[in-house]
């Protein structure tokens, strides 16, 4: 809402308020000020000039030479416009060397002093464009001349911003959807008047009548009563369609609306000042004079002002004739009854529809208007006939026509009066504060409350109070927010912390982070694109995914099922920069389609997805395979998960001979290996990546966070060390397996590879693999001979078992 | 013989001096056939009563050969530890071999510092779905379908009553279906609105909403832990100021500032010179709200706060732009 201060005054004296100080204080009771500028801010220095002699410039054909009566002084300027005459009134910028003051324009256009072919010129005279104007503020200028003030309240030497009424403070306010009655310059009236204690004046609007009746030219029949609650018309005759008068034109424009002639402008200029939305229709296009408030017919097809074809649906209201629909109600008139420059008679409309109504039709027709942004939040019904009446008086000021006597006006259920209870110890409890009832009553009278007693009569346009916490804000916003006193919670005592899964999460994060790996948030955004560019299988069941209604592009279609995508854009973002070594991880959500309906206990309709919380790891540069195993153990390891790792080759993303899954009993809880050189391609990574994607739910689900003390072993291990040959087809966790489970199994402590050696000796498709095996006995010493026995035993299982014997 | 012992006193000494191979010198002197070995074995040629006074001179020398010796052993060890160590000296301008150290996310470290504070006044953390029904992220907040405070938030839908939730509050609703006052649960999370990234906006960000409802709280209470807060955030010198607002499911509604903790409140480039940053919005739980959570407005009151974690992070580390936070580039990730 953008308010002329000028406006404003109409109303509540503020003038003498400095608009810094007006501003904070406006903001400080609720109506938020975004910013303020004054309509005259470009302009400076420019005054009214009295042309009185004219001379054909000595050199120059085109230019002439003018002798300028500017009040105090008499300037010489040259100039090249042609509509400028002798006695013409003008506005005229002064050079800068005849003045202290700076020149300004629109524009920031800079006043050159000096010689035109040798002739001083001491100024300049403005067109419109340089005094920031167009035909629609100034009707009658010209386009491509002097603005000539002739006729105008306007004498040598006036401030020209004091002539076209440009030194207007202009606020722009914020205004919240419960206020639809601040989007107006006596809702904004009213709010000044309470929060500086200034005496609040609203004219009732008086309309001279011309005669004749009303009910002769026109009947209004609601036969929606729902969506339509008050319907007022009147009929205006012998209209004068013209331009309004600068004033007007002046403070519209300061509103941000555009002139257009008197008649749309005294409708916008009534829906400014009072915020109703009203609307005129030319009479001679209303067949079988009336108006029927009615719904449309489906696939009725009408058009609108902005010249578009509109397909109505039955649920929308429009505003009909006996024959056809010519208005949207709440949302935009028809073409077939403009206002032109032919019209004669006009019917105005100030009527009052249900909010919810016109925001879905405007939202159907994809057109909300600045009157449907209105309706949809509510206005009120009281207010339609002042606002009428007010549009007729303008009528009668600017001499447009001529007013038909008698208003019509349907109503079918007049509008309450809401009332709330006064409870002022409650509030004051609520509050923290301790005001007296009558300081309470006094705030609630300013903002035009009713206290009766325990009483409170709330105004009609203020439908967003109706209970103890509404009156509790309009008594702290206009005794002060920043009245509020801080206290502690005086409360029973509640334990605060943290869940035991957030904190095993953040153990993970502290985990992921110590293994050397830089967090990273990535979008939720998922889209067939990543999928495919991953190397995702058409035929994936990861690609079932929750989809988007409404996106806004091919980008946000969908969310994610995986994070894998997304850590690869990432990774293809550090790449592409070259940055030299990149460890990543990202814990965040995956949203797994799930069927059938969840029960809960508003019996609402459709299920939500499984959110899952995934881990993935990204490794560029980083390390390798091992590496990411490494980081995995050790979370394995943490959560006290006794995992394997079992060999993928059939998955798209990843390498076919280095991808493994974790496995936990039967439970797959994650995969890692290096990205498919294929896929690495569709990002150009010029280096081995190697990735990871765990479900956390999972790992959580199956950790064992329960710790408890083993005593130190007593007595001495002894390690014996193994190196097998075998072909390079058979896994070291398998020959691990088959020395476990050997009859040695028991006294095993622990087995560590020491290493892997390929060569010439050992042959084509061979490896030697060395453990280092320690043994120990929890009762007892193991002598040599039990050691070697047992050394035995393990050897004769992974012969029997794998068919593989130690490096002679 | 006297004039001997003399003469192998002063030679030992004199040859110390300036001696590499003490143990040669020592086998010289002292040794089985060293020089006062020698001498002592031509004792015989003594005369007998002189004997006592030889034997005691010869082994006075030889003391004194042993204790020069001794010293001289350990000067040299003492030496050769000095050059040792001065061997070994290292520059230590030579940069530390490096451990790659990982970072927690700016925004993740940021939730922390809220969640620690919180955690810390007694509040439990609580957390909700991201795909939410429209009944929890609207309706029970009191803004029914078709409410026109719905378009401050531009909201992607998945069907007419499941959406992406555009705000932390379904957690409030959830929370209070689901346990009785006290209450005092902040739910930090992601959100999504349909606008797209720029400087200052993404469809995906992040807030930290907080709720307490109890009998007697007051809109005081809700001052009194979010001066706390901000306290402990942005520095003991922080103040906070309420401006009046509106939010659907509060009333009263405020927004709130904080003293710029860069200039304190004197306008500097951060506050734009204003001296105070918007920081979050709060209110007193509708009771509307709290009708619909089944919990007696007249009975219980309560106030609820929410911030965007994105727009702390940037004020406190001087983040200008939101889209760095999801480029992810390592060299903005190692910053912090």
């Amino acid at each position: 809402m953008v308010l002329s201060r000028n406006w404003l005054t109409d109303f509540v004296n503020t003038t003498d308020i400095d608009i810094k100080e007006f501003c904070d204080r406006m903001t400080d009771t609720g109506s938020k000020v975004e910013t303020y500028e004054n309509t005259g801010d470009e302009i400076d220095n420019v005054r009214v000039g009295l042309i009185e002699k004219i001379e054909k410039h000595p050199d120059a054909e085109k230019l002439v030479v003018c002798q300028v009566n500017c009040g105090e002084k008499t300037l010489q300027i040259v100039t090249a416009a042609k509509n400028v005459f002798e006695g013409a009134i003008v506005p005229v910028c002064y050079c800068p060397q005849n003045e202290k003051r700076v020149t300004k324009l629109h524009g920031g256009t800079e006043i050159k002093t000096g010689k035109l072919r040798g002739v001083v010129s001491e100024g300049m005279f403005c067109s419109i464009e340089e005094l920031g104007l167009t035909t629609h503020d100034m009707p009658d200028a010209a386009t491509d001349g002097i603005l000539i003030l002739n006729g105008m309240d306007a004498k040598p030497g006036d401030d020209i911003k004091d002539v076209l009424m440009l030194n207007d403070d202009v606020i722009d306010y914020e205004i919240t959807p419960n206020r639809p009655d601040c989007l107006s310059v006596i809702g904004l009236a009213r709010e000044a008047s309470a929060t500086f204690g200034r005496k609040l004046t609203i004219p009732t609007p008086s309309v001279k009548e011309s005669g004749d009746d009303i009910n002769k030219y026109i009947s209004v029949r609601i036969d929606d009563s729902e969506k339509c609650f008050r319907y007022t018309a009147r009929v205006v005759k012998n209209v004068k369609i013209a331009p309004s008068p600068l004033w007007m034109r002046m403070r519209l424009r300061a509103a941000g609306v555009r002139p257009i002639n008197n008649i749309v402008d005294i409708t916008n200029y009534v829906m400014i000042e009072y915020g109703q939305p009203m609307h005129a229709f030319d009479y001679e296009c209303i067949d079988g004079n009336q108006i029927i408030v009615r719904t449309a017919g489906d696939k009725e097809i009408f058009r609108t002002l902005d010249s578009q074809e509109r397909e109505l649906e039955s649920d929308m209201l429009v505003i009909a004739d006996g024959k056809k629909p010519v208005g949207i109600a709440g949302v935009m008139g028809g073409e077939n009854s403009e206002i032109t420059e032919s019209t004669k008679t006009v019917v105005f409309e100030a009527a009052m529809f249900l909010g919810s109504s016109v925001r879905i039709t405007a939202k159907k027709l994809g057109m909300r208007t600045e009157a449907s942004s209105r309706f949809e939040k509510g206005l009120d019904s009281e207010n339609t006939l002042p606002a009428l009446e007010r549009a007729c008086e303008l009528i009668n000021l600017l001499g447009a026509g001529d007013v038909v006597s008698g208003i019509i006006d349907v109503y079918p259920v007049k509008k309450p009066v809401a009332t709330v209870e006064f409870e002022p110890d409650r509030i004051n409890a609520f509050l923290g504060f301790n005001l007296s009832r009558d300081e309470m009553v006094a705030m609630l009278t300013s903002l035009e409350f009713r206290v009766d007693g325990d009483t409170i009569y709330v105004p009609s346009y203020r439908d967003d109070v109706r209970c103890m916490n509404d009156v509790a804000e309009e008594v702290v916003r206009m005794y002060g927010y920043n009245k509020v006193t801080s206290s502690s919670i005086v409360s029973a005592m509640t334990q605060g912390g943290l869940t035991p899964k957030q904190s095993f999460t953040d153990d993970v994060h502290s985990l992921l982070v110590g293994a050397g790996l830089d967090e990273i948030y990535t979008f939720s955004f998922m889209s067939a694109r990543l999928y495919d560019k991953c190397g995702m299988a058409p035929d994936d069941e990861r690609r079932q995914s929750v989809e988007i209604m409404n996106p806004f592009g091919d980008d946000t279609k969908t969310i994610r099922t995986t994070l894998i995508p997304t850590l690869l854009e990432v990774l293809q973002t550090n790449c592409s920069r070259s940055n030299p070594r990149v460890a990543l991880y990202e814990i965040g959500k995956v949203f797994l389609p799930r069927d059938g309906v969840v029960t809960n206990i508003h019996g609402l309709e459709g299920s939500l997805p499984d959110e899952r919380r995934h881990i993935s790891i990204g490794l560029y540069k980083a390390g390798d395979f091992y590496t990411l195993k490494g980081i995995i153990e050790n979370i394995m390891a943490y959560a006290g998960i006794d995992a394997s790792y079992v060999a993928v080759r059939n998955d798209p993303t990843y390498h076919p001979g280095r991808c493994a899954a974790v496995t936990v009993g039967d439970k797959c809880v994650g995969k890692f290996g290096q990205l498919h050189p294929t896929v690495a391609g569709n990002y150009a990574f010029d280096a081995e990546v190697y990735i990871a994607e765990l479900d956390l739910e999972d790992i959580y689900d199956l950790s064992d966070m329960v710790k408890k003390y083993t005593p130190m072993p007593k007595f001495p291990a002894t390690t014996r060390d193994f190196s097998f040959v075998c072909d390079e087809t058979i896994e070291v966790g398998t020959i691990e397996s088959a020395m476990r489970q050997s009859k040695a199994g028991k006294v095993i402590e622990s087995i560590t590879l020491f290493d892997i050696y390929r060569g010439a000796q050992l042959g084509e498709g061979k490896k030697s693999v060395s453990f280092s095996v320690s043994l120990r006995a929890s009762d007892r010493t193991l002598t040599v001979e039990e050691a070697d026995n047992f050394a035995e035993k393990i050897l004769a299982n992974v012969e029997a078992k794998l068919g593989i014997t130690i490096r002679k | 013989m006297k004039e001997q012992i003399e003469k192998v006193r002063l030679s030992a000494l004199e040859e110390l001096k300036n001696a590499v191979d003490i143990e040669a010198v020592k086998v010289k002197y002292l040794g089985k056939k060293g020089e006062l070995t020698q001498l002592l074995r031509g004792m015989g040629q003594v005369a007998p009563e002189e004997r006592p006074q030889i034997g005691q001179l010869v082994n006075d020398v030889r003391t004194v050969i042993e204790n020069a010796i001794n010293e001289k052993m350990t000067a040299l060890k003492a030496q050769e530890t000095e050059r040792k160590l001065r061997s070994e000296a290292l520059d230590v301008t030579v940069p530390g071999k490096k451990i790659p150290v990982g970072h927690r996310h700016p925004l993740a470290q940021t939730e922390k510092t809220l969640r620690d504070i919180f955690v810390g006044l007694g509040f439990t953390v609580a957390e909700g779905p991201e795909v939410e029904y429209d009944y929890y992220n609207f309706e029970a907040l009191n803004l029914p379908k078709n409410h026109p405070a719905r378009d401050t938030q531009d909201t992607f839908y998945i069907t007419d009553n499941i959406l992406l939730r555009s705000q932390t509050s379904p957690v409030q609703v959830r929370t209070m279906e689901q346990t009785r006052p006290p209450i005092r649960v902040i739910s930090p999370g992601r959100v999504y609105r349909a606008d797209p990234a720029d400087a200052s906006h993404s469809p995906i960000f992040h807030q930290v909403e907080g709720l307490v409802v109890d009998k007697g709280i007051t809109m005081s209470d809700l001052k009194g832990v979010l001066e706390l807060f901000a306290k402990r955030m942005f520095g003991e010198q922080t103040k906070i100021r309420f401006r009046p607002h509106h939010f659907p499911f509060t009333e009263p509604s405020a927004e709130v500032d904080v003293s710029c903790f860069v200039c304190g409140g004197k306008g500097c480039r951060l506050c734009k010179g204003e001296g105070w940053i918007e920081i979050l919005g709060c209110g007193m739980v509708h009771p509307f709200v709290l009708e619909n959570c089944n919990i007696d407005p007249r009975e219980y009151s309560g106030f609820a706060f929410g911030m965007g974690i994105e727009r702390i992070a940037m004020i406190r580390l001087g983040i200008s732009d939101m889209r760095l936070l999801y480029e992810n580039d390592e060299r903005f990730l190692s910053q912090f």
